[in-house]
């Protein structure tokens, strides 16, 4: 019998299995933390820091803490609010993102939340990096300039010999994710859709195909990420 | 070649966790790892060739290029450039004729910068094929490339002239000094090998624990948790192999006092690590030491030869049935976040240095997923010292909550810079008179990590409960430019250690450096001030210390010296943009259509 607990999100109490990670155990309850580096299913790796909540007055990551017993937790305050909006725009102003353009409009997590945070323009300076486009994949195509480094797929995505097919490169701001010619070269289209599906931005492309869900139809267009949590 | 990488995988039973130890054997041996050996060493661990790129990719003294048969790696932090570094980087890339950063055309010699290789009171420094040269010159400097030219070997351009102490030693025969300036009584008195582990044979290991935690004596790296609290939860862990680490991976710019422990107390340290296994538990201890040390690599390992033979370690150590301890060394492969105790361990497993969540705590989860103590040199001397003389001994030392000494690596503008133990309570202004400094515009305390201080805070006094410092006080002179000397340097250095994970410190530290320069050129504005503070308390939400103090450079100088920031950007008017660069601009569209025509 999973034994359950009581907790307070923003003085409202809530309640979920003991362990359950914060991030699920708020969606339970209605509530959204934004969310980009965790993914359902794989190990979290709190990177992108954006699901930060204050716990006892310390800064935590919501994707790598257990809910517990009594914890109150603030979510939705003000500081919490500007620093997951100064994330968003710092994602922007570090990489090369062209959302006009990008097969995964609409569906991008990070375009998503900065239409939430109602980004305008973001005050950090760009950067314009000088990035790759890796397209000699025979399945997928990888356009480091949209890529947030948030890890997902390093973590979650393996051929099937349970290899891992991305990994980090380098370190810092020239911190690039690799992908392994060898293990990528014979991987399902399933496979390949899967890895674009995970990526939160328009970093991983399954070849051949995109733009196959008109505007105003796509995830986005339809529901305000987090409002399909928030209630 | 193909020879190489089997044997050396074959030396370390395959082990992929052994991964670090691997790249280093091959690289000596080749030179350089080339895409070709990546493959081979990844088919050879059937694992994917980007898992090894990387590790490989990650530290700075990896290289997937050849970097001649001679390389240069010339410190590039604030202290070389303090005592000339830009006249002997000029010496160097004038007689080998080729740029920093490059090979010259026959392969001989290679210029590369490096981050603070741990010899800020002998800079301009650098390392050369694994040997430390130190106090260059441009004379020295044309002088080494002559010697490369004539064929000679590092050792012979190195020549006979040794640093003190150990630094003589036929197993280190080193330039370098140690520059002990002031001995206090836990840490650099005198010491009779075996001593401590003759105590501890006596002891049980819950009497050890209790002792440790009633001297109150603290992390010695910087972040100043209590040591015996960290071996009693130790002990607790469930596991059925326990791991003691030594944190030698001292990277923080300015600090080098745990060179010089090791050079003159190593018996004081690896003692203090049986000591430690044999309070919690564990029957592996791992040295993790920073590659820019490797020169002290035959000396230490022959002292653990030595303590094998004396039964300091081994099976029965002491005489004593269960104490069972033995000690090897994993250096680093140059990457300052490695100092950060879970980063320390992923690389220590063959893995890039990336800071872990906590929890769990490596004392519950560490290496191999085992439970793990990280403790830093000089805790462990202090441990020591604490069994043989007592608690009550240690605790008249120091102040009320900072019981103890500290010992401080001093570098900057003094006469006297060096390694000093002082009890924890000494003022700013005491050390300032002992190491001769006059004219002193700032103290960087702690580090590029910690704070830089102005004249009014100097009556301030080293202590956990005022100014806690790692170790280290950097002197910065009236005749210095403040913020292009110093901050930029450490601005940079942040930006270029990041592992970059955490968003905020990857991309804010280099965002930094850009808005910093703006303001130095006299192209910043208040705006460009005010939001260094906001951006700070973003980086607060980083994982790990380097990435939440990454911007302490640019706040502590923000916030303690106002006025260099007001004079740089007097007269700028935020209704315009002044970050916009006329002359630049107007010159660039000059070329643009002086082509055109």
């Amino acid at each position: 019998m999973p034994t359950f607990v009581k907790f307070t999100i923003d003085g409202v109490v809530c309640m979920s299995e003991e362990g359950r990670q914060l991030v699920e155990a708020a969606v339970e309850n209605g509530v959204f933390i934004p969310t980009l580096c965790n993914y359902p299913g794989i190990p979290p790796k709190g990177s992108c820091r954006i699901c930060t909540v204050m716990i006892n007055g310390r800064p935590v990551t919501a994707c790598t803490t257990k809910v517990a017993e009594g914890m109150e937790i603030q979510n939705n305050i003000p500081e919490l609010e500007e620093f997951r909006r100064a994330v968003v725009e710092i994602l922007f102003a570090e990489g090369n993102h062209l959302c006009p353009s990008c097969e995964k409009s609409g569906f991008c997590e990070l375009q998503a939340l900065a239409y939430r945070y109602r980004m305008t323009v973001p005050e950090f300076p760009y950067m314009f990096p000088n990035r790759d486009v890796e397209s000699w994949h025979p399945k997928i195509m990888k356009d480091h300039n949209r890529c947030i480094l948030c890890k997902r797929c390093i973590r979650g995505i393996h051929n099937s010999e349970g290899k891992p097919i991305f990994d980090f490169g380098k370190r810092g701001d020239k911190l690039v994710i690799n992908i392994d010619s060898e293990t990528s070269k014979n991987i399902s289209d399933e496979l390949a859709q899967k890895a674009m599906d995970m990526c939160p931005v328009g970093a991983i492309l399954k070849k051949e195909k995109g733009f196959d869900v008109p505007i105003g139809k796509r995830r986005y267009d339809l529901a305000p990420i987090g409002t399909e949590i928030e209630k | 070649m193909g020879n190489t990488v089997s044997n050396v995988i074959k030396k370390y039973n395959g082990d992929e966790t052994r991964l670090m130890d691997i790249l280093m054997d091959i690289q000596s041996e080749l030179g350089y790892l080339s895409d070709w050996t990546i493959e081979q060493i990844a088919k050879a661990l059937d694992v994917p060739k980007v898992s090894v790129e990387q590790t490989v990719s990650f530290y700075h003294f990896f290289t997937k290029e050849p970097r001649g048969k001679y390389t240069i790696y010339l410190n590039n932090g604030a202290l070389a450039f303090f005592h000339g570094r830009d006249e002997v980087a000029q010496a160097f890339e004038e007689a080998a004729g080729c740029k920093f950063g490059s090979v010259t055309k026959d392969g001989l010699i290679g210029l590369f910068d490096t981050a603070c290789i741990g010899m800020s009171d002998q800079e301009p420094a650098a390392i050369i094929n694994e040997e430390v040269f130190t106090c260059l010159s441009p004379e020295k400097a044309m002088a080494i490339i002559a010697g490369m030219r004539a064929g000679k070997t590092v050792d012979e351009i190195k020549g006979a002239k040794f640093g003190d102490g150990q630094n003589s030693n036929p197993l280190i025969q080193s330039m370098v000094n140690n520059n002990i300036m002031k001995r206090g009584e836990v840490v650099f008195a005198d010491y009779k090998p075996g001593s401590g582990i003759k105590k501890a044979v006596g002891m049980s290991s819950n009497e050890i624990i209790q002792l440790v935690k009633s001297s109150y004596v603290r992390g010695r790296g910087g972040a100043g948790f209590p040591t015996g609290m960290k071996w009693e939860v130790a002990k607790k862990a469930h596991g059925d192999v326990k791991y003691i680490f030594c944190n030698a991976d001292e990277g923080e710019p300015g600090t080098f006092k745990d060179r010089v422990i090791l050079t003159e107390f190593p018996y004081l340290v690896f003692e203090g690590m049986a000591v430690a296994g044999y309070a919690v538990g564990a029957k592996y201890g791992i040295l993790y030491l920073r590659n820019e040390y490797r020169y002290l690599r035959k000396y230490l390992e022959n002292i653990l030869e030595q303590m094998r033979d004396e039964n300091l370690l081994g099976t029965f150590i002491g005489g004593k049935q269960g104490f069972n301890f033995d000690i090897k060394i994993q250096f680093g492969a140059g990457a300052y976040v490695c100092g950060e105790e879970s980063a320390l361990i992923e690389s220590a497993e063959g893995k890039r240095g990336e800071p872990r969540d906590r929890p769990p705590f490596p004392v519950e989860k560490g290496y191999l997923q085992k439970p793990t103590v990280v403790n830093n040199v000089e805790t462990l001397c202090s441990v020591v010292r604490i069994l043989i003389n007592g608690s009550e001994w240690y605790n008249k030392l120091g102040t009320k909550e900072s019981k103890g000494t500290k010992v401080i690596s001093v570098s900057g503008d003094c006469a006297k810079p060096g390694i000093y133990e002082i009890e924890w309570g000494f003022t700013v202004n005491d050390i300032l008179k002992m190491v001769e400094a006059s004219d002193t515009q700032a103290v960087q305390v702690g580090g590029p990590s910690g704070s830089c201080i102005a004249p009014n805070e100097f009556p301030r006094e080293l202590s956990y409960e005022d100014l806690a410092t790692g170790g280290s006080l950097i002197i910065i002179g009236r005749k210095r430019d403040l913020l292009k000397d110093v901050v930029l340097n450490f601005t940079e250095f942040f930006r270029d250690e990041s592992c970059g994970s955490c968003v905020p410190c990857r991309a804010l530290s280099g965002m930094s450096k850009v808005i910093l320069e703006r303001i130095i050129e006299g192209r910043g504005t208040e705006k460009d001030v005010a939001s260094f503070n906001k951006w700070h308390s973003i980086m607060r939400k980083n994982r790990c210390g380097l990435g939440q103090t990454a911007l302490n450079p640019i706040v502590t100088t923000i916030k303690n010296f106002p006025e260099i920031y007001k004079n740089k950007i007097k007269g700028k008017d935020d209704r315009f943009c002044p970050s916009f660069d006329l002359e630049k601009a107007v010159a660039d569209y000059d070329a643009a259509t002086a082509e055109a025509r």
